[in-house]
């Protein structure tokens, strides 16, 4: 019997006996649809003899422990996280801990934030989880202790547990739980568990701790493997040909070149291109650049220039006449403005930009009859089961998914298109495994890029200064009018990615957000922060003009308003402190301010900069951050340190030029992004509040283009405005 | 068919004399630690050792490395600076997505063997800034590579 029929009907057998719990943590599919690469991974597979509690744990007769980590990992430290929360609550010795991926089963393993799907994203991967995690580990820990009680023939109630052992303190008896998992059986109902049986804060041993990170061994050495890294007996490579912009179809394609070349294999034609098989991605892409091919001359896209639709953005944010979609409404906004004393208007654009995820867009999949199976750098199986039983055909129950580490995510990998490309090729080509590998060129001209934006705000403020109204209008490309019509349809128009941030902490009697959607032919999408990078711009550059127009200091203007949040006073405070503000500058520095409540979590930042050749330089970076219950407080500093540099990287450089729809710049050599020798020292206090925890891996990114464009202010009196910025 | 060492070991490869390096190794030799990145020499994540000087193997074709010798990020873990460097890179957590860091390690390993004097932050990154890191952990970085810089000097590893 090899391993992984072994581990199947285990599940089965211990599956079958359990109950429906309100939280689905049955395991009998989960393990089942274990694939051999997995299964040969898990302590004890191997062995017959090994036990899960439920879905979520597996515990070897070897003492080892392996926990399934539902999020796709692309360096944010999800893969240790989710582990964490589980061994939290099962009380187990972190150095007996293996991890596996877990298997595209969103029964089990989806995110209640994402309506149980399957997608790492959003900063919603810790906010999601955790509480379903804990739980699942609680669950766990409680069938541990009955199944003790029954082998120490003692109450339940007598036992406890820690680091992996069961101990009846009355006699000092003990039993580990590798002990326990080589007897246990599976109970005929899972124990009830909820909310408040879990640990509170003051007692976590592991959430809150710097364990090093699963991945990192692998990742310091050479030997992680990512998607491109798939290597299959008889694999063959794919590089696609699209058109050179969006949304346009393949009319038609004279391939006889491209096929008579030595070593293409293979020409197949997709509805949106052409793909070029060989059996080498060299060979593959050489044979794609011999292709004629003639495409559809209908995208909107064609008539989009980035210069000209910006203008007519800025224009349409400018028409107050034109209301939109009210996406947010608190108070009477017209009548604070139309009483305020005195107002500010200003009007703040965003290029478009794109993702630069370093390991380009790959998959990797093989067809055998009507099953499929892919291996897919992705943040969403469950995107990917949509495109493949939509597009491509497959029955979902006949998909496969192995979610491979991610050299890179942004949001980017969310979008299923390179599965899609995969897939469609590998039908063409049953029993062959086709990797297909998207060129840097492919990867931008063909990335969902952060929409252009036109934002125009006007802020009105009483006879004492006080911020009485705001009016934020935002206009923009939709992006769940794209990804997800139906839900933005039900939302009466309110495309929530774009419009994230427009929320406020800040005490205004009159706030109103209206949202203008264009329809200009671009494929929008989730680039790190989505809407926080560019509305927190806004809101936040005119906050702290608003505060100097009144004569007052930025950050007592808004700890002012946030009366009502001391978290956010708290973070302001802190990295007030830390970064000396109010101090004098030497010469040509000056300070810069910035806040968000994005995702919440709450993050105060201050930024030093000087000019050099009217273009800012950022010398050093503070950031105080409160995110509830931190689980991984290193590597929480790191993601905002990550965050600022991947914002700052747009703020300073970044732009996708549209000429008649196509990007100008479409490698690193045009598309500038930013460099070591440009990094600024960064500074980040993890300041944790026994709250629910917020989302981290985007957090740094709001506060930084404002705090840098603050500084600018305060050093030349001159408002950027733009991102990225103009020269001052 | 072009003769070449790779980490000590003599091959033959049967590719087109124009294949990239970088393919030829990756799917030839099956050493996929070396990374495809943007196929222009820009990002730094194809770095190889070409006779001990660092090149981008996505921009040097097969024909142009005949009789010399390729050190991929799999030879230079087997070095001493090559062990100081991923032990430095584990204590600091340097990796996030970790994508780029075979090319960093590719490159901080040729900083380290030419250092004369204890390398400063700005030393680091000015000296790595054709590498690009999209997850931004640049001071990182910086931070391991001195780490390793003074357990070299210092006779471990």
């Amino acid at each position: 019997m090899n391993p992984v029929t072994t581990v199947s009907r285990r599940a089965f057998m211990v599956g079958s006996g359990a109950g429906s719990l309100g939280i689905s943590f049955g395991l009998a599919s989960a393990w089942a649809t274990l694939d051999a690469a997995h299964a040969q991974g898990l302590g004890g597979a191997a062995s017959g003899n090994a036990f899960s509690p439920n879905g979520w744990v597996h515990f070897g007769t070897d003492g080892s422990v392996t926990l399934l980590s539902p999020a796709a990992e692309m360096g944010q430290g999800t893969m240790t996280a989710m582990p964490m929360l589980l061994a939290e609550e099962l009380d187990l010795d972190w150095k007996q801990v293996k991890v596996v991926q877990a298997p595209a089963h969103s029964k089990i393993f989806g995110n209640p934030r994402f309506g149980g799907g399957m997608v790492t994203g959003a900063s919603r991967t810790v906010a999601g989880y955790y509480d379903p995690i804990r739980l699942a580990g609680l669950q766990a820990r409680l069938v541990m202790v009955q199944a003790a009680a029954d082998m120490l023939k003692v109450p339940a109630a007598e036992l406890r547990t820690e680091k992996s052992t069961v101990i009846h303190s009355a006699s000092g008896r003990k039993l580990s739980y590798a002990q326990i998992a080589k007897v246990a059986q599976a109970p005929a109902e899972l124990p009830k568990v909820d909310k408040a049986m879990l640990k509170p804060m003051s007692q976590f041993k592991i959430i809150g701790t710097d364990i090093a990170r699963v991945d990192v061994a692998s990742k310091s050495n050479g030997t992680a493997k990512y998607g491109i890294d798939q290597r299959m007996p008889g694999m063959l490579w794919a590089s696609v040909l699209r058109a050179p912009l969006h949304r346009e179809k393949l009319e038609s394609v004279d391939d006889a070149a491209a096929r008579a070349l030595p070593g293409v294999k293979n020409v197949v034609r997709l509805p949106y291109g052409v793909a070029v098989v060989a059996d080498s991605f060299h060979t593959a892409r050489q044979g794609r650049d011999l292709l004629k091919a003639q495409w559809s001359t209908t995208s909107k896209a064609r008539s989009h220039n980035s210069a000209a639709v910006l203008a007519e953005y800025v224009s349409r944010s400018q028409n107050l006449s034109d209301a939109g979609v009210e996406f947010a409404k608190h108070g009477d906004t017209p009548a604070q403005l139309a009483g305020a004393t005195k107002t500010f208007s200003a009007t703040y654009t965003s290029e478009m930009v794109s993702h630069i995820c370093l390991e380009p867009m790959n998959c990797t999949a093989k067809v055998e009859g009507d099953q499929i199976e892919v291996w897919a750098p992705s943040q969403s199986p469950s995107f990917i089961i949509g495109a493949l039983s939509g597009a491509a055909g497959f029955k979902p129950e006949n998909i496969k998914i192995n979610i491979t580490l991610l050299g890179g995510g942004f949001g980017r990998r969310v979008e299923p298109d390179y599965a899609l490309d995969a897939a469609l090729v590998a039908k063409a080509m049953p029993g062959t495994p086709i990797q297909v590998i998207w060129t840097r060129e492919d990867d931008i001209t063909h990335d969902k890029f952060r929409p252009l934006t036109s934002q125009h705000l006007v802020a009105g403020v009483d006879a004492q200064g006080k911020l009485v109204g705001l009016l934020h209008r935002v206009v923009s490309e939709g992006i769940y009018a794209r990804v997800a019509p139906p839900a933005f349809k039900a939302s009466g128009g309110k495309d929530q990615p774009v419009m994230e941030g427009v929320e406020i902490s800040y005490g205004v009697p009159g706030h109103l957000v209206q949202f203008m959607i264009e329809e200009r032919g671009v494929d929008a999408g989730f680039w790190r922060a989505v809407g926080p990078g560019y509305t927190k711009f806004a809101i936040e550059t005119l906050i702290d003009e608003v505060a100097r127009g009144v004569g007052r200091d930025p950050l007592g203007y808004r700890l002012e308003m946030l009366g009502q949040h001391p978290r956010a006073q708290a973070v302001l405070n802190q990295v007030a402190q830390m970064a000396g503000w109010g101090r004098s500058m030497p010469a040509g520095r000056a300070l810069g301010l910035a806040f968000s409540d994005a995702w919440s979590s709450m993050i105060g930042m201050v930024a030093e900069v000087s000019i050099k050749d009217g273009k800012p330089v950022v010398h050093q970076v503070w950031a105080a951050v409160d995110p509830g219950h931190a689980v991984q407080p290193k590597n929480i500093e790191v993601q905002v340190e990550g965050s600022v540099i991947f914002g700052l990287s747009a703020a300073l450089h970044e732009k996708i030029t549209l000429k008649n729809g196509e990007p100008q710049e479409t490698n690193l050599n045009s598309y500038r992004v930013l460099r070591a020798n440009e990094t600024p020292l960064v500074n980040v206090k993890v300041m944790p509040t026994d709250n629910h925890p917020g989302g981290m891996g985007e957090v740094g990114l709001p506060p930084i283009a404002p705090a840098v464009a603050n500084a600018v202010a305060a050093l030349t009196g001159k408002r950027l405005r733009s991102l990225p910025f103009t020269s001052v | 068919m072009t003769q070449l060492t790779v980490n000590n070991q003599k091959v033959s490869l049967d590719t087109p004399a124009d294949t990239p390096l970088l393919w030829a190794i990756r799917e030839k030799l099956n050493l996929t630690g070396t990374k495809f990145g943007c196929g222009i020499a820009q990002c730094g994540a194809c770095t190889v050792h070409l006779d001990g000087a660092p090149v981008r193997s996505c921009s040097v074709p097969v024909s142009a490395v005949s009789g010399r010798k390729i050190t991929t990020i799999e030879g230079l873990m087997k070095t001493r600076t090559g062990k100081a460097l991923e032990a430095a890179w584990n204590q600091v957590q340097t990796p996030q997505c970790g994508y780029c860091q075979s090319g960093q390690l590719m490159a901080a390993a040729d900083l380290l063997n030419k250092a004369k004097k204890t390398l400063s932050r700005e030393d680091i990154l000015s000296a790595m800034s054709g590498h690009i890191c999209r997850c931004g952990t640049y001071n990182q970085i910086a931070q391991a590579v001195a780490l390793a810089q003074k357990t070299l000097k210092g006779g471990q590893a």
